[in-house]
């Protein structure tokens, strides 16, 4: 199964969670990133992500597998909305099973980072005062990727 | 030599262009200059430094020649999680 996935419609963190089971897992840790009523000073009403999906989904499955080579971590997987959200909702969760929770921890922080800088989605923002923008911050593409 | 390529626009690329994709024909030495080419014609403010380039799904390079045929992405600084 991808442990990477782009998703249409609202996530069931549940089944997610279930599958990093493991008997020789003592460590779990997840992520999840929310819609906030803000953003740089301006309130937020509500945003859509939108994907490259072809490409997002190849790119975060090389994330998840790199993360798990980097930190030895026993499984790992991401999940991405993209679509129209609301304040509140679910926009992305990232989930690790280890033997201990140092690598439980710094895997699921790894794998993070690396999506928001590196899996192609796009944040449209829409503000209170009726204005609405896509978010393209300038960034270092991370060494060794492009290829 | 021209070659006829598909570019995928996204997120405010898409917007400034009007369209999620256009086919076209090109004779753009490389990648770079086909951004420039398209950049010129829909007015992208984004310059390519802040751009990454992909082909048929997968990341390229901005110095690789246009290969006829081709689905092209130009990937504009990325916002997700």
């Amino acid at each position: 199964m991808n442990r990477f996935s782009i998703a249409a419609g609202p996530v069931d963190v549940a089944p997610l969670r279930a599958r990093l089971l493991h008997e020789r897992a003592g460590a779990f840790a997840a992520f999840e990133g929310w819609v906030r009523n803000h953003n740089d000073g301006r309130p937020v009403a509500g945003l859509r992500y939108e994907a490259y999906v072809a490409l997002a989904e190849a790119e975060g499955e090389r994330i998840v597998r790199e993360a798990l080579e980097r930190f030895g971590a026993l499984d790992a997987c991401c999940v991405h909305r993209v679509g129209d959200l609301a304040i509140g909702e679910l926009a992305v969760w990232v989930g690790v099973s280890a033997a201990h929770r140092d690598v439980a921890f710094d895997t699921c922080r790894w794998i993070i980072d690396e999506v928001k800088s590196r899996v192609p989605i796009w944040k449209h923002e829409r503000y209170l005062d009726g204005q609405a923008d896509w978010l393209h911050p300038r960034q270092t593409h991370p060494a060794g990727s492009g290829d | 030599m021209m070659v006829r390529v598909t570019l995928l626009y996204f997120a405010s690329l898409r917007d400034a262009a009007g369209a999620a994709s256009e086919t076209l024909e090109s004779d753009a030495s490389d990648l770079a200059a086909l951004y420039a080419e398209t950049r010129l014609r829909h007015g992208f403010a984004l310059p390519s430094e802040h751009l990454r380039v992909a082909v048929d799904g997968a990341f390229a390079a901005w110095t690789d020649a246009v290969r006829d045929g081709t689905e092209i992405a130009f990937i504009p600084p990325v916002s997700g999680g």
